[in-house]
């Protein structure tokens, strides 16, 4: 809120001083207001949708027994990133997978199995979060449908193969 | 049968208009929703965030009152914008409660000093622990929980005024 009132009040108040020197100087005026909007644009602070606090503990510091480590990254590059559909929080820069990365490092350091974490993600997220779907009726079509094309290809071409011979 | 494969084309073409057209008329919904609606409230702690407001406990959700779970962060955006609509709903009676998401003290306390301040408890919620075991996607976010500590509806996005009649439906159990 605070950012958006500062914009407004750097392109409005030069546009207020060339109103007070009069009409002779407009050109001027004009070019103040462009470089206030220059101004106004370099200065003003993008907003983003971080939170701008430090990264949780182990989001970007790995775990020091490689092998948990190792099982902790297998699992990471499976698991959805909640913000930035279409990247693994492994990969995802966002607060929330960074935090979500916390949370497995913490969770396999404890001890827990990868599956139980996963399990415990869908149990919130659903199947979104994982991209290891597992086989149900949404997702049957993907691996019914290679298998059913296959089959309908092999009937046409035995049909076509057959007709040749006859003729 | 030759007259009939005639309009084959015909009824491809149109199986394609309808798909398309099913598509134009309602999107694919990208929101991701929590699984946790219509399941128990998970257990949590959070500790207070400011002096003046204490933290929040999942306790504090099964004393038979339904109350709104607001899910906010003082550089969200959005949370600005509902803002007004929490101050309404609070003016109506309705009990608020919040889980700060990555936050400082300071900064709430500045937020809540511009945007007004609806809630009764606020929960520090620093590295979004509580927030993923909710399956809460963001900010904003605001859970409806009945009094026995069920969470019974979730809304994404900021709360606008047409958004109201369904959030008080939900907290009287109509939903």
């Amino acid at each position: 809120m605070s950012l958006l009132r500062t914009r407004s009040s750097t392109i409005a108040s030069p546009a207020k001083a060339g109103a007070q020197l009069g009409p002779s100087l407009r050109w001027g005026r004009g070019k103040g207001l462009a470089v206030a909007l220059v101004l106004g644009l370099l200065l003003a602070n993008p907003a983003t949708a971080d939170s701008g606090l430090p990264p949780a503990a182990l989001a970007n510091t790995q775990l020091r027994d490689p092998a948990l480590e190792a099982k902790a990254q297998a699992l990471m590059v499976t698991l959805r990133c909640v913000v930035c559909q279409g990247q693994s929080i492994a990969d995802s820069d966002a607060d929330l997978a960074g935090d979500m990365r916390a949370m497995v490092r913490q969770r396999i350091l404890a001890g827990e199995s990868p599956a139980a974490i996963r399990r415990w993600m869908v149990e919130r997220y659903g199947d979104y979060v994982t991209y290891d779907p597992p086989f149900s009726a949404v997702t049957a079509p993907l691996w019914i449908a290679p298998i059913l094309l296959l089959a309908v290809g092999g009937w046409l071409a035995r049909g076509s193969f057959k007709r040749r011979r006859r003729g | 049968m030759k007259r009939g494969l005639l309009w084959l084309p015909f009824v491809a073409f149109a199986l394609l208009f309808g798909v398309v057209a099913y598509g134009l008329r309602s999107p694919a919904d990208r929101l991701i929703h929590s699984k946790m609606v219509g399941k128990e409230l998970p257990a949590f702690s959070l500790p207070a965030i400011i002096k003046t407001k204490p933290g929040l406990d999942s306790a504090q959700f099964k004393q038979g009152k339904p109350r709104l779970l607001n899910i906010f962060a003082s550089w969200c955006i959005p949370c600005i914008a509902e803002a007004p609509q929490l101050m309404r709903l609070k003016a109506m009676g309705v009990p608020i409660d919040a889980i700060a998401i990555r936050d400082t003290a300071p900064a709430l306390q500045g937020f809540l000093s511009r945007n007004g301040d609806p809630y009764e408890r606020i929960g520090d919620d620093k590295i979004s622990q509580v927030q993923l075991s909710l399956g809460s996607s963001g900010v904003p976010e605001t859970f409806v929980i009945d009094g026995q500590g069920r969470i019974v509806d979730q809304h994404i996005g900021e709360i606008r005024e047409e958004d109201i009649p369904a959030l008080l439906a939900a907290l009287q159990g109509k939903k």
